[in-house]
Parts: C-alpha cells; structure tokens; sequence
C-alpha cells in the first residue's frame, strides 16, 4: 500500500484541519482552563463532532458506524494536536468503540455502539492502578456474588473519568499482578452505588480522575468479553490508543515546530533575524528530519493496524516511542528558541509541552515503547 | 493478462534463464562488484555474462531511452524489473557513477551529439568514469574552485588540481568541474567539462584512508586539452548541472545508508553475541541504544519509502535529499559504532582470516566519511534551512 493518505482521508483531513481552526482554536483551551471548567471543553464541541460523524468512524457499518479506519480517524487526532483540543472523541469513539467492536456481544454492541454514534453514550477506560502505565499489574478485585460481581479497588489517570457516563474497567478475576490470564473487563455505570470519582486537574487543563470502587455491584452480563481473557483486547485497545495518541503528538510536533519556525522569521536580535543564525538552523533543520520522519512512523502504523498486519503492535510500539522523543524534542526546542517570550502563560507556545506530556506517559511513554518493541523483537 | 502481467511474467522468465547462479546473491562489499570500463578484470565468467546479456537489454540503464541503448522501461515496468530481479536476489550487473551521476546530467543537458557518444558505452559497461568536483581548497565550498579553464578557439586547457576522486586511478573518463570565467561571480564563471583520463597531463594518484583502503584520488590536470564539444551544456553555465548531479548524489549515499539500515539487524547480532536471558538482552544499556537505533532506522526507511509514494502520487516531495542524506549517513554511522560495541576486541582486529581481515573496523572507518562525502551533513543542514525552511 502507498505510504500516503487516499482522496477521502485527505478530505477528511482539510475538513478536520478547518473544523478545529473555527471552533477550539488554543484560545479556546485557555478560556476554557480559565474559567476551571472540568470538562475540559466547551459543551457544544462534542455534539458538533458528533453531526460530523465522527463518533462512528471507528465504528462498523452494520452498526451504524462509517467504518473509516484509524488512518481516517489520525486525520483528526492530528489536527486536535495541533489546535490542543480536548473531547471525549478518544476515551469514547477511540478506546470505547475498539474494546466493545473486539469483545462485546451483539446486544452490547447494538446497545452501546448505536448509542455512542449518536453522541448519547461518553465512555472512560480504567486500567493503571499506579503512577505508571502498567497493564498487566491490576490488582482490583471482582468477587462473585450470586448472579453479581462486587468490585473493589482504585483507577488512576483515568481519561475522561471526571464526565464519562460508563467504564470499561480492567479488573482482576483470578491470578495474580503480573499475569496475562486472569484480567476481565467490566461496564460499570460511573453512577453505580460505590464508585467514587475524584477530578484530579492536570497540567495540561483536561479532565482525568481517580475513580475508587468499593463492593460495587456489577451484573455478569456487563462483562465486556470473556472471563479472565480481557487482556488480548485490552492490548488491542491500547494499540489503538497509542496510535491515536501518536497522530496526536504529531499535530503537537508539527504545531510547535510551525510557529517556532514563523518565530525565528519574525524575532530580530542583533540587527538580524534570529533565524539567519546558524545555531538555530542547524537545530531547526535537524527538528525538521525529525518531523519528517514521524510522519512517516505514524501513517505506517496506522496502515498496518487497519490491514491488521500481525507486525501492527511492534509498529505501534514504534511509532509511539518515536513520537515521545520527537515530541519532547519539539517542545522543548519550542520554548527555547522563543526565549523568555516562550516561557509566559500570555504565548502559546508554553501550552504545548504541558500537552504533549501527559500525552507521551499515556498508555505508555518512550521507554515503555522501546522496552515493548525491544522484546517483541525478541531482544 | 494486461502488458504490465505480461512484462513481469516475460521478465521473469528472461532472469530465470539469463541471471548466472553466482550473480544471484549480493557482491561481496569492495569485493566482486561489477565496475565495467577499459581495464576491467572481470571476477568470473558469470559476471562478464550477467553484464553482456543484461546491457544487450539495456537492462543496466532499466530507464533510459532504447536510441542510446537504454531499456526504454516506464516507471512501471522499470518497477516490475526491480521487483523480479529482488525476487532471485539478483545483483546489479553494474555499479557506475555513469549510469548514477553523468547519464542522467547528459540526457537531460546534454547535446544530442554527446549523449550519442557517451551514452551507449556507459550501458554496456565500457567505460567507466569519475567525477572531478572538489578541490583541496574547495570542499563543502564547492563554488570556491580553481581549476581554470582556458578558452584556446576550439578547445579548453585545463590547470589544476581535484581530489577525492573516486576511483579516479580506475576510471577511463572523468566529468569536471572547471572556472572559465574568472571575471564572473563564485556561480557563474563554472562550466563542466568531459575528458578522457588519458589526455597527457592527467595524473591520479590514490589516497590512503583511515579505514586502509584508497578509494579517492587526488587528481592532477596540468596543460590538459579538453574539446569544446566536450562542453555539457553552455560555457560558464555548469554549476545549475553541478547542484543537479550533487542532488543525484545525495540521494545515492543516502540510498547506501538505506541499505545498510535494512541490512541484518543489529539486535539479532547482538542477541549471538553477547547471549540473552529470559528474551533479554545480557548488556542492559547496550540493549536501549539498539532499541533506539533500530526505531530511527525503521522510521528512517518508512520515510524513504514515503517520499518516494508521495512523487508517485504526484504530492509533490515533502521530504528532500538533502534530508535523507543527512539522517541515512548519520544512522549508518550510528549503526557501526554499535556493531563495534557488539563485537568487542574482535571488532579491532585489522588482519587475518578471522576477522575477515578486519571487515569491522575497516567499515567502520570508511563509514566516518559518509557523512563528509557528497556534501557534509553541515552543508545537508543549510541546504534544508535555507530552501526548504526559508532560513536565510
């Protein structure tokens, strides 16, 4: 397959890339941040997104989706990078959608997918238990009740914990931390007697909470999947989040080289345009082949994920470690070559690392990705 | 079946009975490669067969018209011949800067009477040429040089002095760089000029690197006579084909880089070198610096792929030469220093048959010079703030 996007994703790409520029510029986040709002975003984005179909790009077509892939869905995952735009569009049309498409039964995928299409259903996944992204080390425990499950335990860094109407919970059912068998994933009601939800703010102003579950009760017919085996479709999930992920720190790379590139055109000091200095093209320049590279990385990844290419994890993994290096260089080289201008709240450049941060240790950052990639690779 | 399904199936039908058994795995670096030209020692009967009956195809110039013994191929089918003669691991018949650099600065500057008389000995391997370009004060500052070019009515003499000459010892034609207009501004006063390396005062004398082996020049002109039909392009109008052949040669060593990227990769080296356990790597630090390269090196060749789809589908080119020159000799550098850590002690070795006679450390070292070659990775640098990011 041609390592480039085809008609319809470059459409989807120019109206992605038009749609954020008019409605959830930067400005937008500060409003936003400024006012303390725990959503994160404005109340009308998400039903906006929504009408685009957005929602139901990952989704099926005989389940009302578009079925239009995640190179489809990147387009937009990009352009939000660019603009730093938070919605629910990755905990519940990116995470949400895989696992219920990967596991779900024909009710639940009827019920909830048809639902989240529409805009009427917001999900939130809830995995790590500390402050590294761990899936294998889940510690909470379903305990069988009867026809119920008692759940008990604590979620952090949940994404959209703070709004989500339901969880996909990741929980314990047999084995031990550490184990693949013995994982099992849970719909849970985030208004189920027992949840309790903790907003934690973050630096990047979005919505993520620590959600504590104490004797919950949980019917067996919420299992998403089956018993014990939940984590194959974890992982897959988790690929498909931190590819997303991925397109994201992509527009954040690509946003802050773009401006700082203006910046260096712009800013005099010593008679002369700053970026007539050779210190900073060379930089420039070497941040630019990083960039490049990048996009490559990710458009790769993401075609291997939709022709489901057995190689896709390791690719992901790729990818994802790419982008948390890239990501971090871009953002730093940002605020140093904006100098003191860069390191006030009043620019925004500055609201770019705190982003591109919290985005890179989700799900996994460098060293995670690397280390992944290393033992797939059987090293 | 549509021509396309044909082609491939008579290509492959062709190789399967004309490609030597022998040329079916990949020439020994330094080794067998097959250079052509006057005084070439061909290795073995199968290598003097594979060139003859692939340059009676034009098949060593795939894409070049057939009027100058050329294939003649599409893209598509040039394509096609690529992919089937992969598919045997068939090598190339023949390595040739003319075929890389000086053919295609001929057929798209070049007079019909030049490409008529260069054009067909260099596809069928016999003659083999060098590129005189850099000069002892004119390196990364290659609009800097010297050498003049005196107009004489009908013909140019030629002072001078040129260096890293590849293979200009063994080269039976030299493309060059020469000042005829020392009046006109660095650019303008360049023209480039074609001479056969046996003219009288031409002189190449080889230069021993660091890596032990010699395959530069430099490269002496003195009183030498050049025609004037031997003149590519106008007088004093060379440097536009210059930065031309440069861009042709960036992308080569970048293509090298390439192909030391996709080589046997480095964990699988290292996993038989110093062992794992439980999957693991046994040298920790060792085992992240191989990650890491091996993440650049896999988005390096995506990117190579990338833009190579992005001109097929007419996006025009995002990412340059100048790019993939820059990242694929850095990498390789990278990639050599890892391979000397792999390999301990052994990797110092310098002689003997255990050692390959030092295959590593000479590699190595000769790998130092990929990112100075064909413009540093400094002037790579320039070339991309300046012309594509607008860094004036």
């Amino acid at each position: 397959m041609a390592l480039v996007l085809n008609e319809e994703q470059q459409m989807l790409k120019e109206s992605a890339q038009g749609f954020f520029a008019e409605y959830a510029p930067v400005s937008e986040l500060r409003a936003q941040r400024d006012a303390g709002s725990e959503k994160g975003y404005a109340d009308k984005l998400w039903p906006q997104m929504v009408d685009m179909g957005w929602a139901a790009i990952l989704i099926p077509e005989e389940y009302g989706g578009l079925s239009f892939g995640h190179v489809g869905m990147a387009q937009i995952s990009e352009q939000a990078g660019r603009t730093l735009t938070a919605s629910p569009l990755f905990s519940t049309a990116i995470l949400g959608v895989t696992a219920i498409v990967l596991a779900g039964n024909e009710e639940q995928k009827a019920d909830l997918l048809g639902a989240i299409a529409e805009g009427s259903l917001t999900l939130a996944l809830a995995i790590d238990e500390k402050s590294f992204h761990a899936p294998l080390d889940i510690e909470m425990s379903a305990e069988r009740m009867g026809a119920n499950y008692q759940l008990n335990g604590i979620k952090r860094a949940v994404v959209d914990g703070g709004t989500a109407d339901k969880f996909v919970v990741a929980v314990r059912t047999s084995g031990k931390a550490g184990d693949r068998h013995g994982i099992t994933l849970f719909l849970v009601d985030s208004s189920a007697e027992g949840v309790c939800i903790e907003r934690t703010s973050m630096v990047d102003g979005r919505n993520s909470a620590i959600v504590s579950f104490s004797n919950v009760q949980v019917a067996e017919s919420e299992i998403l999947g089956e018993l014990d085996k939940g984590f194959g479709c974890l992982s897959a999930t988790l690929d498909a989040g931190n590819i997303q992920l991925s397109a994201e720190l992509l527009g954040i790379a690509q946003e802050s080289f773009d401006r700082t590139l203006q910046y260096l055109k712009e800013r005099k000091q010593f008679g002369a345009f700053i970026g007539s200095f050779q210190a900073l093209q060379h930089r420039a320049a070497h941040w630019w082949s990083e960039v490049e590279l990048c996009k490559s990385v990710v458009l790769k990844a993401l075609q291997s994920l939709d022709a489901g290419d057995e190689k896709a994890a390791a690719m992901i993994s790729i990818a994802k470690a790419k982008l948390c290096e890239v990501a971090e260089l871009s953002t730093n080289e940002a605020i140093q070559m904006h100098g003191g201008i860069g390191m006030t709240d009043e620019y925004e450049i500055g609201f770019f690392i705190k982003r591109a941060r919290p985005a890179q240790a989700l799900f996994g950052d460098y060293s995670y990705h690397a280390n992944r990639f290393a033992l797939l690779k059987g090293f | 079946m549509n021509n396309l399904e044909t082609f491939r199936s008579e290509t492959r039908d062709w190789l399967e009975h004309n490609c030597p058994k022998a040329m079916r795995q990949p020439a020994r670096p330094g080794e067998d490669a097959c250079w052509g030209g006057r005084n070439w020692v061909f290795s073995s009967e199968d290598q003097k067969l594979w060139l003859e009956r692939m340059a009676a195809k034009g098949w060593t110039a795939p894409d070049w018209p057939t009027e100058y013994g050329g294939g003649g191929l599409n893209k598509a089918e040039h394509k096609i011949l690529k992919s089937e003669m992969r598919r045997i691991n068939a090598r190339s018949p023949l390595d040739s800067f003319g075929i890389w650099m000086i053919g295609p600065a001929l057929l798209k500057f070049g007079s019909e009477a030049l490409k008529q008389q260069h054009l067909p000995p260099i596809v069928r391997g016999e003659i083999r040429w060098c590129q005189g370009y850099s000069e002892p004060n004119a390196g990364s500052d290659l609009a800097g040089l010297q050498s003049k070019g005196v107009d004489m009515g009908d013909h140019l003499i030629a002072n001078g002095q040129k260096v890293w000459t590849s293979y200009g010892d063994k080269a039976d034609w030299m493309f060059c760089l020469l000042r005829t207009d020392p009046e006109a501004k660095k650019q303008m006063g360049i023209s480039l000029v074609l001479f056969d390396m046996e003219t009288p005062g031409v002189t190449a004398k080889p230069i021993k690197l660091i890596s032990g082996s010699s395959p530069f020049c430099e490269t002496f002109l003195d009183d030498v006579r050049v025609e004037k039909d031997q003149i590519v392009g106008d007088i004093n109008q060379g440097w536009t084909i210059a930065k031309y052949l440069l861009t042709h040669e960036r992308e080569m060593i970048g293509g090298m880089g390439l192909a030391g990227v996709g080589a046997a990769s480095l964990s699988q080296m290292a996993v038989k070198q110093l062992g794992s356990r439980h999957g693991i790597l046994n040298d920790l630090m060792l085992r992240a610096d191989i990650a890491k390269w091996e993440i650049d090196a896999a988005a390096f060749a995506f990117t190579a792929e990338r833009v190579t789809d992005e001109v097929k589908s007419g996006h025009g080119v995002g990412a340059t030469s100048a790019m993939l020159k820059y990242y694929g000799t850095e990498l390789n550098k990278r990639r050599f220093e890892y391979i000397m850590k792999i390999n301990g002690s052994d990797a110092m070795v310098w002689e003997g048959d255990s050692s390959n006679d030092g295959w590593a450390a000479k590699t190595w070292l000769r790998t130092k010079g990929n990112s100075i070659e064909g413009g540093t990775s400094e002037v790579q640098l320039n070339i991309i703030a300046k012309n594509i990011l607008g860094l004036g």
